[in-house]
């Protein structure tokens, strides 16, 4: 193996790409070779590096020096300064603030722990860091009530909304005497303003596939599958490429490591629908359906796929996984708050200095979110609400900024930690034109099937518009709670209960806002 | 003329979301003709019905002709916040069509659609697989213009 003085990382995602990041990419291997420093200088590919909207982002190690905004007119420079010469490139550097955000953002990563760090298109890269370790000892050392019951124990719970427990979820499914049986998993990330699991596929898809492996085992399923939309295309491009190398280095397939199992992976790629991300209906989509969620009982871990037992988890539970396994439940325990373990991936987006990702412990609060990772409010900008959990989630105000981010401690105040979307939003927001693009969001996704949902989020639409147009009344709001109310009880999946969240909080907290359009 | 495609899958009812995928995208005006229904049923044994009905339960899918470049800008409430109604505006007037319309010399659809997952960068749209961020009404006019300028 060749030893390089240097390594130049760079993020490779949708909006890098679209930055020139593969130009730039092109450009420095150029440059270096002509001034033959291509065989000390290394040039790798990386996952997102977890924040945007400042062009192409390159990181050097082992200087630790970070570069924002980078194009292709820079590369002369920036490889005769700081290569050649020794001396960073001053215009280029990344702001205090964002290095700050960047350094935060590393500290207790878990299930983003190598991403931007490693190159995601290379298995070794991710077998260099310890990857598949866990799944050799899921595998090899331990039987699946053990595995269920570490999981169960570390306090594991579901990522992608509902937030059940993963541990109880399996162990419902392990039992069941079955021929067949499946894990499915549900990457169709649908939720205005949720993007975790397409930087989490991005950056390090290995570390889904490891927690694919070890689900598998303990549920006893040898076929699973990836259910992911169809918008993500470097996500399945990378995906495919990540089961095919394990296939090769039969980490995958049969009689893995001697050990008698079989396992195998397929992509399946959704063709735009919000409401397959409700498992039933993302089942139906799977069959070949029309994606209208199906009736429970029976639950899909007693009869999903095919009639066969099927657990269906969200991808960041399952990349929660390995960690779980090589660190143990009591590691995983010690981080987090309150019932809520580990670490949340959130997405933070709107009125903020730096939108992007972070990865945090459960419990810690918004304001800090917002300051510490997020570099505080857009300049000239100052907060008035935040929607968290995505159009299915709450807007909140500013009194509960201090408010911490776990399950329990938002269920006191009627919220949702949901898929971790955080919108922030400034003072010159109106919740009315906020709530009517949540209403037109779901008027558009309900899938028909039921008619609490299919009629209320039209009406529901009707009346924001009413509003909206200036031609509501007071009573509209109450009505407005009322019918969303009606729709939480009678409908028949989640979709059709989630107008009431946005409804009820944005009412609540800023019905002045309504007020105004409607005197 | 789609046995190339049906080579790849098994005739299963499953498959349908995938082979429905690979059709769309093997037809210049990207969409899914009448004549392509008759041999996916024929295929996998699965009524026109169904199909039709698959084929209109998800976005992606078209049963009328489209353009070679297929603009779908993102409404959902991240990209609204960040003014995406402006872009739209802004589409609408440079391409001189409407919602789901194609421009008359067929590069161009215009479609809205829900969250792409890039909210970090909103408003954000997709032109066929590539995604634009952080979009301005000149960046919109600019991208517009260069792609033209490809054709």
């Amino acid at each position: 193996m060749k030893f390089y003085r240097s390594h130049i990382l760079l993020g490779i995602n949708e909006t890098s790409i679209e930055a020139g990041a593969k130009k730039i990419e092109l450009a420095l291997k150029a440059e270096l070779s002509k001034r033959n420093l291509q065989d000390e200088i290394d040039v790798l590919e990386t996952g997102p590096l977890g924040f945007f909207a400042k062009g192409v982002c390159l990181k050097v190690y082992p200087e630790n020096t970070l570069y924002e905004n980078v194009t292709v007119e820079d590369i002369p420079e920036l490889v005769e300064e700081h290569f050649l010469k020794g001396r960073p490139v001053k215009r280029l550097l990344a702001s205090t603030t964002r290095v700050e955000a960047y350094d935060f953002n590393y500290k207790e990563r878990n299930v983003l722990e190598n991403s931007g760090i490693i190159d995601p298109e290379d298995i070794e890269e991710y077998i260099g860091v310890g990857g598949y370790e866990a799944w050799e000892k899921a595998l090899l050392e331990m039987t699946t009530d053990e595995i269920i019951s570490e999981v169960k124990e570390s306090g594991l719970r579901g990522r992608g909304g509902a937030g059940f427990p993963t541990g109880l979820k399996w162990s419902f499914t392990a039992p069941i005497d079955s021929p067949e049986k499946h894990l499915v998993i549900n990457a169709d990330e649908g939720e205005p303003g949720t993007f975790k699991d397409r930087l989490i596929m991005e950056g390090d898809p290995h570390k889904l596939l490891e927690g694919m492996m070890i689900a598998c085992r303990a549920i006893g399923a040898n076929k699973g599958f990836i259910y992911i939309r169809g918008e993500y295309k470097l996500c399945i491009e990378r995906l495919r490429h990540a089961i095919n190398q394990c296939r090769s280095y039969g980490i995958l397939g049969e009689d893995i490591f001697g050990s008698g199992f079989n396992l195998d992976f397929d992509i399946k790629v959704g063709a735009g629908a919000y409401v397959c991300g409700e498992e039933t209906a993302l089942i139906e989509s799977l069959e070949g359906n029309r994606g209208n969620p199906r009736f429970k009982p029976p639950f899909p871990g007693v009869k999903g796929l095919w009639q066969t037992p099927t657990v269906v988890n969200n991808v960041e539970t399952i990349a929660n996984v390995p960690t779980i396994i090589n660190k143990g439940a009591e590691w995983y325990k010690s981080l987090g708050v309150n019932g809520a373990t580990g670490t949340k991936v959130y997405t933070l987006m709107g009125d903020v200095a730096m939108p992007g990702l972070t990865e945090v412990p459960m419990g810690i609060t918004l304001r800090d979110i917002i300051n510490k990772y997020g570099g505080g409010m857009l300049k000239g900008k100052k907060f008035k609400a935040a929607l968290v959990g995505g159009a299915a989630g709450v807007i909140l105000s500013d009194k509960l900024l201090d408010v911490k981010m776990d399950y329990e401690s938002l269920k006191e105040y009627t919220a949702v930690l949901g898929s971790g979307a955080i919108m922030v939003m400034g003072e010159e927001v109106d919740m009315v034109e906020m709530l009517w693009s949540i209403l037109r969001f779901f008027r558009h996704e309900s899938c028909g099937k039921c008619f609490p949902c299919r009629l209320g989020t039209q009406q529901l639409y009707n009346i924001i518009c009413k509003i909206r147009d200036g031609q509501g009344k007071e009573e509209d709001l109450e009505s407005m709670i009322m019918l969303s109310d009606a729709m939480l009880k009678s409908s028949f999946c989640a979709l059709g209960q989630s107008p009431y969240m946005p409804i009820k909080s944005s009412i609540l907290n800023f019905r002045n806002d309504f007020l105004k359009r409607i005197k | 003329m789609y046995q190339e495609i049906f080579k790849k899958y098994e005739p299963t009812k499953d498959n349908l979301i995938y082979i429905l995928h690979d059709i769309q995208d093997s037809h210049p005006q990207q969409y899914i003709t009448e004549e392509a229904v008759l041999s996916v049923s024929k295929y996998i044994n699965v009524p026109i019905n169904h199909i039709y009905g698959v084929i209109t339960f998800y976005g992606m899918f078209s049963t009328k002709p489209r353009g070679r470049n297929i603009i779908r800008l993102c409404e959902s409430p991240p990209c609204y916040l960040k003014g995406c109604d402006n872009i739209y505006r802004k589409l609408k007037e440079i391409l001189n069509i409407k919602q789901n319309e194609t421009t008359e010399d067929g590069i161009f659809t215009l479609e809205l659609c829900a969250c792409l997952g890039v909210c970090g960068n909103a408003p954000v749209m997709m032109i066929n697989n590539d995604i634009y961020g952080d979009l301005t009404e000149e960046k919109v006019v600019k991208i517009i213009k260069d792609i033209k300028g490809e054709k």
